[in-house]
């Protein structure tokens, strides 16, 4: 089923991570399998910042292999030689979990897909998102339990997509939760509730065409197929709308970049969306329930209609 | 109540053989009779009051509290009831088989009103996905939007939604009538097998997919025609009807009704058979 939420304020910043915390511990009936959120914190925009993991969470209902904590710490080892040579400096460091960690990097290219392709060349290291203001966090669990471990209560941003996932298709495990990050794209992140019918098809010539799949999860599919858009040089509101009929099944889904926040849903109108939008907040979520988490007033909501792309600006 | 257990008369059914099964536990085979008519009821129905009003607040309820609390009210006799703070919560009012005043002084999530045969429900606010579920009789009035599969598979009532609504709206429906004060998303009366949908506004692609019978009238724009959904001729009997019952929904004042739209079954995806049940199960 999964659930997806998702906010931008206008005009002002907010405690982003608790109100999408409340948001989908709303919809956790929705899936807990894992929880994921991608948040668009406030920063002076001059340092990347890195979130990658160096293996799995093998606890909580995964269907990863258990591996040794020093196999980590050598991956880890490796990611930092291959930073020092590619010129990048670590300016912070954090390793929130053994297998989880959050680095600011001075690097002064624009061109992430020839960094991502060497980091991402050692076996077992992921980058979850790369970013001057994005950070994406997923693990196992449901949304308080990820929120916590993760200390996203206090993060403050301006934007945020999330995302409740009951796994179907592919694996319990964090290379299969949302939100994807829309490598090679810097700030780019796509959370997606539905099924993706003609996914090899779209994967096999995405792939031709150099694109990078971490995981099975045709959700995945949305953020590659929207990055490869752009890389052609289409807008994020023309890449989405170009998803309508190039992505085959039902599906609503959330696409956000450093300052701006859209929404796609199939012809089919098959996946459900509760939209409100006002001047200064556009808050959305597969139920209403997720948007009272922080608007209990009464308010004006509303579906977005069959096959309707929006796109908001912070 | 009619202790119908005791009715030794056979139905046309036992006498066809068709309820032979022995019923064990908790589970009771019972028949209408017509005999027994004046004095048959629903078990969980209650006679109300409707003069007799109370407020209920559900903000810190579970559905199946507040429903339980519904129920419970009824039973003391409240005819007026008025629910505060509903907050978005699914599956609230479901199952009310009486007369009844509801009033919801807010949005509901999904599946509100579900399966309900009889009370007159006003919602202040928005409803989720599949409000008023099979409706069987009664009156359901939203003064904001709904969500998709807004009267699915309704026998019968009223439904009101003074906004727009989304897809698939009276999918299934097999009776009694939508009324739509906006826009409707696509496929609306997809599949639907009886009843009427009136929209005031625009609808979306495929509208009246695969209907094997009832009727749509449009006011705006049509996105798109579904599989075997015809234009039919608007009649001076339907403007008197759609008059009417724009009236009764106090929606529409003033709409000009004779520029609708009538959508009807072209009924060449039919394949019905003449055969009844019973029938059916010989040839088998």
């Amino acid at each position: 089923m999964c659930g997806i939420a998702g906010l931008i304020h206008r005009g002002k910043s907010s405690k982003v991570g608790h109100e999408l915390q409340g948001m989908l511990q709303a919809l956790k009936h929705r899936g807990e399998d894992s929880t994921g959120y991608a948040l668009y914190g406030d920063t002076d925009g001059k340092n990347f910042i890195m979130r990658f993991k160096v293996g799995e969470n093998v606890g909580e209902g995964s269907t990863s292999v258990a591996e040794d904590v020093s196999v980590y710490d050598e991956r880890k080892k490796i990611v930092d030689s291959y930073l020092s040579e590619m010129g990048a400096k670590i300016v912070k460091e954090e390793r929130t979990l053994p297998y989880s960690l959050r680095y600011e990097i001075e690097y002064d290219k624009k061109d992430l897909l020839e960094f991502s392709q060497k980091i991402e060349s050692i076996p077992g290291v992921e980058i979850l998102s790369m970013g001057k203001s994005l950070e994406v966090i997923k693990d196992l669990g449901n949304a308080k339990m990820v929120c916590d471990r993760y200390n996203l209560d206090k993060l403050v941003g301006t934007h945020a997509i999330g995302h409740a996932r009951m796994a179907t298709e592919s694996g319990v495990d964090i290379k299969s939760a949302h939100p994807f990050w829309g490598y090679p794209f810097s700030d780019v992140s796509v959370v997606h509730n539905g099924q993706l019918t003609n996914y090899w098809n779209n994967r096999r010539a995405l792939e031709n065409k150099g694109m990078r799949f971490m995981s099975e999860c045709d959700s995945e599919l949305i953020a590659v197929y929207i990055a490869q858009k752009m890389r052609e040089g289409a807008s994020l509101e023309e890449g989405m709308k170009e998803s309508l009929l190039g992505l085959d099944g039902v599906f609503t889904y959330f696409v956000a970049t450093k300052d701006s926040l859209g929404m796609a849903k199939d012809t089919m109108a098959a996946k459900p969306l509760v939209l409100y939008e006002s001047d200064d907040l556009v808050a959305m979520g597969s139920e209403e329930i997720a948007i009272r988490s922080i608007l209990p007033q009464e308010i004006d909501t509303y579906d977005p209609f069959d096959g309707e792309v929006k796109v908001w600006q912070i | 109540m009619a202790n119908l257990k005791n009715v030794t008369k056979k139905t046309k059914a036992q006498a066809m053989g068709m309820h032979t099964e022995v019923l064990t536990g908790r589970t009771q085979q019972k028949f209408f009779n017509p005999d027994e008519a004046e004095n048959f009821y629903y078990f969980g129905t209650y006679d109300v009051d409707f003069n007799k009003r109370t407020d209920l607040d559900v903000k810190d309820m579970t559905a199946a509290e507040a429903n339980k609390e519904i129920d419970n009210l009824m039973s003391q006799g409240y005819g007026t009831i008025v629910i505060k703070n509903p907050q978005g919560k699914h599956s609230i009012g479901v199952g009310i088989l009486n007369k009844l005043n509801l009033i919801f002084e807010g949005s509901l999530g999904y599946f509100g009103i579900g399966s309900c045969d009889g009370p007159t429900v006003r919602i202040n606010g928005r409803v989720g996905w599949s409000c008023a579920e099979n409706l069987m009789a009664g009156k359901v009035v939203i003064e904001k939007n709904a969500g998709s599969c807004f009267g699915a598979a309704i026998r019968g009532g009223d439904l009101i939604c003074k906004g727009s609504v989304g897809a698939r709206t009276g999918i299934d429906m097999k009776g009694g009538t939508i009324i739509i004060g906006g826009d409707a998303g696509a496929f609306t009366g997809f599949m639907m097998q009886r009843g009427r949908i009136i929209i005031l506004g625009d609808v979306g692609i495929n509208l009246g997919d695969s209907m094997y019978d009832g009727t749509i009238f449009v006011g705006g724009e049509i996105g798109s025609y579904g599989s075997d959904a015809v234009d039919a001729e608007l009649t001076k009997s339907d403007q008197d009807w759609l008059k009417r019952k724009l009236k009764v929904a106090e929606i529409g004042d003033n709409f000009d009704v004779s520029k609708m739209k009538k959508i009807v079954a072209g009924k060449k995806l039919w394949n019905y058979d003449n055969l009844e049940p019973t029938e059916k199960k010989g040839a088998i």
